[in-house]
């Protein structure tokens, strides 16, 4: 059984602690990561700006590196969206590439999912005392229909405040280059969802997604506010670590 | 308080960005619309359902619409309408205006139409001297003000009541207060006297039945029924892909318009009208006119990307879902149509991936548009399409086509691309204090005005990845039983389903 891990580049490059988290996480259930260096990004920063051979050039690192995986287990809604989405339309008419994006569609998931869809856990037995707020990112959600398994992760970590973030779907306005190309409007759009966050007087925000969270929290560092942001996975993991 | 200015959808949001009262009035109202839909379809309960079959409806209708057409334009000649065809805005607007002529017409009021702004109907008129009203207070008030619709259903949803005070006091000649109820009542008065002058009355169309040749208008005020009743001549109005097959297929749009649009279960007056007036009708026109307006609509038939936005039945709950919307409103956008179904069909209808480049970049590509859609239409995959199709045409600027080329070179191979992450590690010391950089340099500059990066840490993951993995190892207990066979069952289920 080979169970594989896209680390997605702005984890690998920015957020090294989130690999470690799942990583060791996973391996308390027996499960051995496996990591095909071959690996680059999912190609989506060109995809969504419309270069697609661009985007199929990197993508194909992907469909390389992860070929003879059984399960494929990545720490965000949103690459893992691309591929489960967006690579049949990329490789449509290559029919080989396609074959391969349609075998690595089946046996890729989100952290989340693949804990509580694959192997069946829904209790980590963490504890973290603090209060949390949760962004539900919106590939995520809604090219994944990632709702109920982040909520039922945390619903059984101890000692933990889950308050509810106010308008928690809206978009935080990272969308990629959209932040840099219309930086104005992603501007006022991560202005409203910090807002959001810091009504909750939440000490933590934790996502599924570092592109959002790369997104509010460099807002809220910009902002001066303290509060700390953290991917699912290593909440989890530090909160297991606590018990 | 005026109509955003600029060339660009950036330059025009710059402005609305900036305007309190604007984004203030777009916020409140949009938000009070996303609610009320989203409890009228918890209430009604199988939405999806409901939109599936919505989808199909309207994805049959557009797969044969050449068929659903005819059969529609037979049934409304049979029923003494006169049908015209109009392949572009500017047929539109002569065919309208040579009907007036004809009836040495003086006055025309309308009910809502978008598609009657698409055309720019009033221009028509009013170069010939024939005073064209709107009767729709939205619609009047943003008569008055001399500007565009900013939202489908909700023309002058940018304007707040003192706004709309000011705007009716001038027309009053007397100062109005900002109370609804005397703004509305004014309106009321001085377009009565409108609908009894009017030689023509020009409506919208909100359906099509093919069934029977039949125009459907669904509306809040009664006066698009003023319009349709009164005057001795009547025009509508109708994009090309508005038809739906049968009577019985309306109650599936009835479930869906209304309770998308606004909340509503049914609009305060749905009106079917079959023909003119009949000798036994007590009410209705003498002549009935319906121009059939393609207006680029037929360059979306038999394209596998954007055929399915002639399945839109133009409820604006895409607007109202939308964040981007709600932060710039709707005269951010270029052309008639505003929020994430503009970005679509603006550049579509106008085949025009150049002219209309910032458009489709206007948008974070968050999908709220396609899980507010009451027929599904997925707009954030076609926002993507169409900024590949900018790229495809060569309307790209130097510096992003550069960029990705550079990105193309790195990943396509991760002996590059870690060279590159080490390069940012090393590199990046000159930007970072305090673990953040903060720069404002070039391509960072639209981050780091809103937001600090954090620095690369000195080692990337995939550098941590060989001790990691060898002290994990190390110490790992066994998969259970119980994983392993759940795990195989998934592998060999998935065997099954035929992809190996």
């Amino acid at each position: 059984m080979k169970v594989s891990l896209f680390i997605t580049c702005i984890s690998d490059a920015l957020f090294p602690p989130i690999g470690e988290a799942m990583t060791r996480l996973l391996a308390r259930y027996g499960v051995k990561l496996h990591f095909p260096e071959v690996q680059t990004c999912c190609g989506q920063p060109a995809f969504n700006s419309g270069y697609w051979d661009e985007a199929r050039a990197s993508a194909k690192t992907i469909l390389e590196a992860f070929e003879d995986s059984d399960f494929v287990i990545a720490p965000s809604g949103s690459c893992t969206g691309m591929i489960h989405h967006y690579y049949p339309k990329l490789f449509e008419n290559d029919p080989i590439l396609l074959e391969k994006s349609l075998q690595l569609q089946e046996k890729i998931f989100e952290f989340s999912q693949f804990l509580v869809q694959v192997l069946g856990v829904t209790d980590v037995g963490a504890v973290f005392p603090h209060k949390v707020t949760y962004h539900p990112s919106c590939h995520g959600t809604r090219l994944l229909g990632i709702k109920e398994e982040p909520m039922l992760l945390m619903s059984h970590v101890k000692g933990m405040e889950l308050v509810p973030l106010p308008y928690a779907e809206d978009c935080c306005g990272f969308g990629g280059t959209f932040a840099i190309k219309m930086s104005n409007i992603s501007g006022a759009m991560v202005e409203e969802k910090s807002q959001h966050v810091l009504e909750t007087e939440a000490e933590v925000l934790v996502g599924l997604d570092m592109g959002c969270l790369l997104n509010i929290g460099g807002n809220l560092k910009f902002q001066g506010k303290p509060v700390r942001v953290m991917h699912l996975a290593e909440l989890l993991y530090e909160g297991v670590k606590l018990k | 308080m005026s109509k955003p200015q600029g060339s660009s959808v950036k330059q025009r949001s710059e402005t609305a960005l900036k305007d309190e009262f604007l984004i203030d009035a777009v916020k409140f109202t949009t938000e009070k619309l996303k609610n009320g839909k989203l409890a009228a379809t918890a209430e009604h309960g199988n939405w999806e359902e409901w939109r599936e079959r919505g989808k199909l409806i309207r994805a049959h209708t557009i797969a044969h619409l050449d068929f659903y057409l005819n059969q529609f334009i037979e049934n409304a000649r049979a029923q003494g309408v006169h049908v015209h065809f109009a392949p572009e805005a500017k047929d539109a607007a002569r065919i309208a205006v040579e009907i007036a002529k004809h009836h040495q017409a003086k006055s025309v009021v309308k009910s809502k139409s978008m598609v009657s702004e698409e055309v720019h109907i009033n221009e028509a008129f009013e170069e010939l001297g024939i005073e064209s009203v709107e009767s729709d207070l939205g619609e009047y008030i943003i008569q008055l003000a001399n500007e565009p619709p900013s939202h489908i259903i909700i023309p002058a949803i940018h304007k707040n009541r003192y706004q709309i005070a000011e705007l009716l006091s001038k027309e009053a000649g007397q100062t109005l207060p900002p109370e609804t109820k005397v703004l509305a009542g004014f309106a009321r008065q001085k377009l009565r006297d409108k609908f009894l002058e009017a030689d023509i009355g020009l409506t919208g169309c909100n359906f099509g039945i093919a069934e029977s040749g039949s125009v459907v208008i669904f509306e809040n005020e009664g006066n698009a029924r003023m319009v349709s009743t009164v005057p001795k001549t009547q025009i509508t109005l109708m994009g090309m892909e508005r038809l739906i097959p049968t009577w019985d297929d309306l109650e599936v749009m009835a479930t869906l318009l209304p309770r998308s649009a606004t909340g509503q279960k049914l609009t305060v007056y749905m009106s079917g009208i079959t023909g003119p007036r009949r000798q036994s009708d007590g009410d209705g026109p003498e002549e009935m006119h319906i121009i059939i307006v393609d207006n680029g609509r037929s360059l979306q038939l038999g394209d596998p990307d954007f055929q399915e936005l002639l399945n839109c039945i133009r409820c604006g709950a895409c607007l109202n879902a939308c964040p981007v919307y709600r932060h710039i409103g709707g005269h951010s956008y270029p052309g008639t149509y505003s929020g994430p179904i503009g970005a679509v069909l603006t550049p579509a209808l106008n085949k025009n991936s150049g002219e209309w480049e910032d458009v489709a970049n206007a948008s974070s590509l968050c999908g709220a548009c396609y899980e507010a859609c009451p027929v599904k239409i997925p707009l954030h995959d076609m926002l993507v399409y169409l900024r590949n199709r900018k790229v495809e045409d060569g309307h790209t600027a130097t510096g992003e086509k550069m960029a990705m080329k550079g990105f193309k070179v790195l990943m396509s191979s991760y002996k590059l691309y870690s060279k590159a992450v080490k390069m940012g590690q090393v590199g990046q010391k000159l930007l970072v204090r305090n673990g953040v950089i903060k720069s404002q340099l070039g391509p960072l500059k639209g981050w780091t005005a809103y937001r600090h990066i954090p620095a690369l840490p000195t080692r990337s993951f995939r550098e941590q990845w060989k001790a990691l993995s060898t002290e994990v190892e190390a110490s790992m207990p066994s998969m259970s039983s119980e994983t392993k066979t759940r795990l195989e069952q998934m592998v060999l289920n998935r065997k099954k389903g035929g992809h190996e």
